[in-house]
């Protein structure tokens, strides 16, 4: 078999039984998922292919620890502020927000 | 930040809580792009509520005409993207494929690189669809992982497992159940499961 391109790709791999268990979509959730289908509306993503280019970036510890919707973020920062769309320490900033909001409720 | 508390950034009640540092990371993007001015909560509103309207009775829906309408039917196997757009269903730019299945053939699908789905007619894609032991697996030994959904298929079925990606997804047309001759379309179309159009189920029961 050739060699994994990345972490992604997984077709073929060894791997354990399927967990059959159907699970929730949280509303954050649904919200990234709104969030890049805004993005890719609005030109801040050129194509879907950019967002998976992000994906495949990921170390593959990374990916595989990762939550479906947790990759789609990284990746979405990736690209934003690679972009110059959006700064790193804003990011940083609203994050610190979102958890003191989170704290105070 | 003050006491302001507009709509964008209020959790919504009833949902747990993200936290999880990268899931925080994707509420602080979205909230600078609802404060950047990018897009506003309210079309985000309006997106979420549009796949959540998405569920497998679109596909079902396609299914049951297919069973009634050998016309409709071969259009579909011949090119699903233009025949579904018959019943107002558009996935272009898209293609769509749809798999029959038959007494020698069961077709099942997969996204090995990622997890492309037809979620405008199956709605959010099921957890297990999205795992790295599905995705793995179902390519190298189908009949093993089928059977771990409980389809277990004599050696004279042929699997066939379909990759999907960022420009073709699939979907399968399962074989009707018999015992189902002049049922209506709506009828049949609740007989469809979002596994038997995924592949992960084989046999549809009438109950």
């Amino acid at each position: 078999m050739t060699q994994p391109s990345g972490p992604h790709d997984l077709g073929g791999l060894d791997a354990g039984p399927v967990d059959l268990a159907e699970k929730d979509t949280a509303y954050w959730e649904w919200q990234i998922d709104a969030m890049i289908r805004l993005a890719l509306q609005k030109g801040l993503l050129t194509d879907f292919a950019e967002l998976r280019d992000g994906i495949e970036r990921l170390a593959p510890e990374d990916y595989e620890k990762l939550s479906y919707y947790e990759r789609w973020a990284r990746s979405l920062a990736y690209a934003l502020v690679s972009k110059g769309i959006l700064q790193q320490a804003d990011i940083d900033q609203t994050i610190a927000a979102l958890r003191q909001r989170q704290a105070g409720r | 930040m003050g006491d302001h508390h507009d709509h964008s950034k209020t959790f919504q009640p009833d949902h747990p809580e993200p936290t999880s540092d990268d899931a925080l990371l994707g509420l602080a993007l979205r909230e600078l792009l609802i404060d950047g001015g990018y897009f506003t909560a309210a079309e985000e509103q309006a997106v979420i509520e549009k796949m959540q309207g998405a569920s497998p009775e679109n596909g079902g829906h396609i299914v049951a005409r297919a069973w009634k309408d050998p016309e409709f039917k071969a259009r579909l196997l011949d090119h699903g993207s233009e025949a579904i757009k018959e019943l107002g269903f558009d996935l272009s730019p898209t293609e769509f494929t749809v798999l029959e299945n038959s007494r020698s053939i069961h077709n099942v699908v997969v996204c090995t690189l990622c997890s492309c789905y037809p979620r405008a007619l199956l709605g959010m894609s099921p957890a297990w669809y999205k795992s790295k032991n599905y995705r793995a697996r179902v390519v190298r030994e189908p009949r093993q992982v089928l059977a771990e959904f409980g389809v277990e298929l004599s050696s004279e079925v042929e699997v066939r497992v379909h990759d999907s990606t960022a420009e073709l997804r699939y979907m399968v047309l399962p074989q009707r159940p018999a015992g189902t001759e002049g049922w209506t379309e709506q009828q049949l179309a609740a007989l469809v499961t979002r596994d038997s159009l995924i592949g992960t189920q084989r046999t549809l029961t009438t109950g």
